[in-house]
């Protein structure tokens, strides 16, 4: 398994097209709450699947954390997106269970059909690719998470069906 | 009319097996006989091996079957109902079974798991059955130490790895001044091939929250924090709606339980992902809204944690263990054990092992008899070459050291931790110098950044082990290896850096001749590191059927005149796609 830093950090030098008065609100809302930007960075990324650059720059003016703190926070934890995610992204297990049960397989073959690479979005937004420490279903490695919903004992060839699967609900 | 009681064991590895839809096909029957039998949910047993679950109590008896679909479920029910007889297909657990059979769950001893997979983790009310919230209760009237002297005569130590002695930790913050005072769950469960603390969490919620409330009583805080993993959903959506009932009962808030003047409430953080937060001071800056990087100790969390406030952090196993030991004596744990680990650990068991899953078994138990007595020795009868504890801060303890018993300092001893109860074992189709790569990505790729050797250290040995694996190794490399092992050892913070060397020196230290092998000979033993494995046609099995040679994406396979297929070796660039698809087991790894 080729594994990568996440290319999603690569900060964007152009500002997206968001609802800032969506934006606004949640930032005003965690107005005084101390400890409050992790939750904060979480709150905007579940509304916006991705935290867009104005945000920084909003959490400066509104909150007094520097962009240097906020950002710094955001590149730190794998949680925190800086691109605009799809609508499901797949986590692929690379715990030590998946790992000696051929992971590496599986996001080979995923990788290969949906012509991604770890951290990256597939043109029609609906699928992110990431690599995730554990899931936690070690006994059911390899494992996979897409949305919430985890599937265990896979080949590349099960993990290909639940991918097609969820495109052709999708086209619907 | 016979009682028949059906749980099905919606924990997450369930789902994921198809639990729920099995759930949701019986309460479809359910609502068409009512009053025949009762459907009710429950967390895993911990026999994953066999997920997804299904739980029958008949005649006070219980049945376990499991690798069940749902009509299978419906036809088991069926076979109660109408013939008052347990069928036999899919049963894995049963009075009725082989004693062998039943050895995975016989073998245990209970204390930290005793209601996962019992109750029903989201009804506070079948917790209280179990006696649940009684410790509470119990301990009421009772100084902080006296309640901090019985954790301290059970002798239990923090079960996520540090080992440290619980009580000592509330000693030391239960002596604060400070009137606001924290007690720390610790749910960031990292450890790649770790989910004890998912299913407990899952499982039994509530146990969790009485722990932390008996915690905050002893040392005399009024607020809980749970640190859980957001890779986690459903433990936070379980332990969420704990909370919810416990406040409703009273449990958490004010003066609870009707004690007056006894203030305490739990709330949820969710991590963000990082694997260094479950080191204390990361996670503490991490609750403060911080980049989640380790700072120096002394001055300890328990005399200036959270917002500088006396802070208490332990384990979820840790404090599910602690009503328990309240309610049946800290002495009948302390009486589990050796003389210095006491009690019972929870491991979990994966990788090449025939029935993996959760195992609870007394400190002082031999690892062998945890892999063959109660998991079945490995699922393909292969020879095990090593069992990996304690994950990317661990070791390996190879086959011949497999008698060595669970405790701190026996396990130590083999250059393994105990760490926080992941067990991964290992057979000869596992290469020890990729194992060891692999846990080096790991805390690689989770170095928080701050202290140069870890940082850069752990990058240039990555780089060492990678060079090794894809045969330009040399044997200087091993040296080279050992020593900045040893430094960035020496030259670290925090436990992360200090420990991620750990399992490339013991792997160097069992296995050192699989390194060599892949340097001197260019060969990998167990056949795993692609770029040192070569593939050859016999030519007296191939019949010519050309797909090796369709499939072949570097035009590295000839045919002769006969039809019968080549590889050319300085073409091929071993990707194995030509292995894989040979019908007639003509195509050789050496």
């Amino acid at each position: 398994m080729h594994i990568e830093k996440n290319t999603n950090k690569n900060l964007q030098s152009t500002e997206c097209q968001i609802d800032i008065s969506a934006l606004e609100t949640i930032i005003k809302d965690c107005k005084g709450v101390s400890g409050g930007l992790i939750p904060l960075l979480q709150r905007i990324q579940d509304q916006f699947t991705f935290i867009p650059p104005q945000a920084f720059k909003l959490i400066d003016k509104e909150l007094n954390i520097p962009e240097s703190e906020s950002l710094g926070v955001a590149t730190f934890y794998t949680q925190f997106k800086l691109n605009p995610t799809g609508k499901y992204t797949i986590k692929i297990c690379k715990g030590t269970a998946c790992h000696v049960q051929n992971a590496s397989k599986i996001f080979d073959a995923i990788s290969e059909y949906l012509q991604i690479k770890a951290g990256e979005t597939t043109d029609d937004q609906l699928f992110t690719l990431e690599l995730v420490s554990c899931l936690g279903c070690c006994s059911l490695a390899p494992a996979i998470m897409i949305g919430e919903e985890t599937y265990g004992k896979l080949d590349d060839r099960s993990v290909i069906s639940i991918i097609k699967e969820i495109q052709s609900r999708e086209s619907k | 009319m016979s009682q028949l009681r059906v749980k099905v064991g919606l924990g997450s590895c369930g789902i994921a097996a198809g639990a729920q839809r099995i759930y949701d096909h019986l309460e479809l029957i359910h609502q068409k006989n009512p009053e025949q039998w009762s459907l009710e949910k429950t967390n895993c047993i911990g026999i994953c091996y066999s997920e997804p679950l299904v739980h029958i109590e008949f005649n006070d008896e219980l049945y376990i079957y499991g690798n069940i679909t749902p009509v299978g479920t419906e036809q088991v029910i069926e076979s109660f109902l109408q013939h008052n007889t347990p069928p036999s297909a899919f049963l894995v657990y049963s009075s009725q079974l082989p004693a062998s059979e039943n050895d995975f769950i016989n073998n245990q001893v209970k204390w930290a798991l005793k209601n996962c997979g019992i109750i029903n983790p989201e009804k506070i009310e079948e917790y209280e059955q179990m006696g649940g919230y009684q410790a509470v209760l119990k301990i009421q009237k009772w100084s902080p130490d006296r309640i901090i002297d019985e954790i301290e005569k059970s002798g239990l130590k923090g079960r996520g790895g540090g080992g440290f002695l619980t009580a000592t930790k509330w000693r030391l913050a239960s002596k604060q001044t400070k009137k606001n005072k924290y007690v720390i769950c610790n749910a960031d469960e990292g450890d790649p091939g770790a989910f004890m603390d998912r299913s407990i969490l899952e499982g039994d919620p509530h146990g969790v929250l009485e722990g932390m409330i008996i915690a905050g009583k002893a040392i005399g805080a009024t607020k809980g924090i749970i640190y859980c993993r957001a890779e986690y959903p459903l433990a936070i959506k379980r332990v969420q709606i704990a909370i919810e009932q416990a406040r409703e009962k009273n449990y958490l808030g004010k003066n609870i339980f009707g004690i007056r003047g006894f203030d305490f409430d739990i709330y949820i953080k969710e991590g963000a992902g990082a694997f260094v937060c479950g080191e204390e001071t990361a996670l503490i800056a991490s609750i403060e809204g911080k980049r989640g990087m380790p700072s120096k100790r002394p001055p300890f969390p328990a005399i200036k944690g959270v917002w500088d406030l006396p802070t208490v952090i332990n384990n979820v196993e840790t404090l599910v263990n602690i009503p328990t030991i309240i309610n049946k004596g800290a002495e009948n744990y302390a009486r589990l054990g050796t003389e210095k680990a006491k009690g019972t650990k929870v491991f979990a068991i994966t990788g090449k092992v025939k029935k993996s899953g959760l195992v609870e078994v007394p400190m002082g138990t031999p690892i062998s008899t945890v892999i063959y007595d109660i998991c079945g020795g490995t699922a393909n009868g292969n020879k095990i070459k090593a069992v990996q504890l304690g994950g990317p801060s661990g070791g390996c303890v190879p086959a011949h050291l497999l008698d060595t018993i669970i405790d701190y300092d026996a396990i130590i001893e083999t250059g393994a931790i105990m760490g926080s109860g992941g067990m991964v074992v290992m057979d000869e189709s596992t290469c020890m110098v990729d194992v060891a790569k692999f846990f080096l990505t790991f805390t690689q790729s989770e170095s928080c950044g701050k202290c140069t050797f870890c940082r850069i250290g752990t990058l240039r040995m990555l780089e060492i082990l990678e060079k090794i694996t894809s045969g330009e190794g040399e044997i200087e490399d091993l040296e080279i290896l050992e020593d900045l092992a040893l430094e960035i050892q020496s030259n670290s913070l925090c436990g992360l850096g200090q420990s991620a060397p750990n399992p490339v020196l013991s792997a160097l230290k069992y296995f050192r001749d699989e390194f060599e092998a892949h340097i001197i000979d260019k060969r990998c033993p167990a056949l795993q590191c692609s770029a040192l494995i070569r593939y050859e046609i016999l030519a007296d099995r191939c019949v010519g059927c050309y797909q090796c040679r369709k499939v072949c994406p570097a035009n590295a396979i000839e045919s002769n005149d006969r039809r019968i297929h080549r590889i050319i070796e300085e073409n091929c660039i071993r990707c194995g796609a030509c292995y894989e698809k040979c019908r007639f087991d003509a195509i050789v790894r050496s």
